[in-house]
Formats: C-alpha cells, sequence, structure tokens
C-alpha cells in the first residue's frame, strides 16, 4: 500500500506519470486516472492561471485523503501530483491514480480523493483574463460532491 | 502566535503573516479574530464577521469555536478552489 503526494511547481506528463505509477504493480488489474486541466472556455477565456497553496498543509491533507482512499476502498497504490504556481491553458493542474485488483475500487478511490481535494486541500484559483485576473469563487456543486462519501 | 493569509484576503491585507503577542482572555480562535479586528482596522474591514472564510490552526482545519491550545500559526483563507 503506497500513498504517494507529489506538490510541485513543475509541469507533467499525464501519460508518464501513469506508466511509471503502474510499473511495479504485477497484483493491479485496475488504475483508474484522474487529470485536471486548465481550462478556457468562449464565455469565459483565461490565458492562465495561478494557484497559490499552503505548502504543509496541503501535503498533510492530501496525504490524509489519499491514505482514507487507501484504506477504504482497498487500494493497492495512490499516487496524487498537485501543481502550483502560473500554469497555461491546456496543462495539467493535478493527478490522481489509483490502482487496486478490480476496477470499482480504483473507480471509487480516484473520485474520494478529488472531491475532497476540493473543498478541503488549501490551494486557491486565479485566473488571468482579457479584463484583469479574479480570484475564483468557491462551488456548491464541489460542497455536496463530498457528502456522498459520508453516507 | 504567526497568523498568515492566503489568496485575497493575503491580497487584500497587503501581508502575507504577521506575528501576534494574544492576552490570556483569548482562548478559541473566534476570540483571536475578534481580537484583530478590535486592535486591527484593516482586518476589521477585510475581514467583517458576516465573510466567509476557513480557518487552519497548525496545518489541521479547524471551526471558529476551537480553543488555541499551543498553536503556533493560525492561519485564514477563503473557501479553498484547488483540484
Amino acid at each position: 500500500m503506497t500513498v504517494t503526494v507529489n506538490l510541485q511547481q513543475e509541469m507533467f506528463d499525464a501519460g508518464a506519470l501513469v506508466n511509471q505509477f503502474t510499473r511495479d504493480l504485477p497484483e493491479a488489474g485496475a488504475v483508474a486516472t484522474f487529470t485536471g486541466l486548465v481550462r478556457s472556455t468562449p464565455d469565459k477565456p483565461i490565458r492562465a492561471l495561478i494557484l497559490e497553496h499552503h505548502p504543509t498543509m496541503a501535503q498533510k491533507q492530501i496525504e490524509r485523503f489519499a491514505q482514507e482512499a487507501t484504506d477504504r476502498f482497498d487500494l493497492l497504490a495512490i499516487e496524487v501530483v498537485h501543481r502550483f504556481g502560473e500554469m497555461q491553458v491546456g496543462e495539467p493542474i493535478v493527478q490522481v491514480m489509483a490502482a487496486s485488483h478490480h476496477r470499482q475500487s480504483a473507480f471509487d478511490g480516484a473520485n474520494y480523493v478529488m472531491d475532497w481535494l476540493k473543498t478541503d486541500a488549501p490551494f486557491w484559483k486565479k485566473e488571468v483574463g482579457p479584463d484583469g485576473s479574479y480570484w475564483v469563487d468557491a462551488r456548491e456543486t464541489d460542497e455536496t460532491a463530498k457528502e456522498k462519501w459520508t453516507k | 502566535m504567526i497568523i498568515r493569509y492566503f489568496a485575497w484576503i493575503r491580497e487584500r491585507l497587503n501581508r502575507d503573516q504577521q506575528e501576534l503577542a494574544l492576552p490570556e482572555s483569548v482562548q478559541t480562535v473566534a476570540d483571536a479574530l475578534d481580537h484583530l479586528r478590535a486592535t486591527d482596522e484593516d482586518f476589521a474591514a477585510i475581514l467583517p464577521p458576516e465573510t466567509v472564510f476557513r480557518v487552519a490552526l497548525d496545518d489541521e482545519l479547524v471551526e471558529l469555536d476551537t480553543p488555541l491550545g499551543n498553536a503556533k500559526e493560525l492561519s485564514i483563507f477563503p473557501p479553498m478552489t484547488g483540484g
């Protein structure tokens, strides 16, 4: 059962991360990967995203969620990579990879970590748009998404 | 105690942290916030009680009525928007 959490400024290669993650997991029959990207849409175009974080707290919180997911869904391994600093449209922000014997626990494990991370890991997004930059408001749907895990 | 600020709260206060000697009467997070409001005009203007924000003591999310205990750091920040 390995839990790995990396917070980094550097860009990462989403596919290379998954390949590296699965390399030493002969027992794994399933890996679920979620990758969050910097998005720019026609009604809300942005040029860049700046992510501020609380380094020590972010590390601890994500490690906690990853460990909880491992215990709850019997994962073989889980790895979370979350970036901070400035990133460009299309670049990855976060990646969660959960490995297990069968698919459902891999899906659930990655989903669990993302749901908690959205509301309880200390990161704050600032979007740089054509008319200046502004802090992103928290979404109510993120708050309700995590509630399914407490039922 | 070290008070740390993040995101728009840090920007509007124009500081990322400060050191504060709290009087004995300050027992909880809410007491500390009230003390800051009473002694710091900028803080009172930017973080009135109705503001939506969250707090952590030494890297743990806590509630307003949590006792400060022996915590060294109080972090104050907006609801989180990572992922």
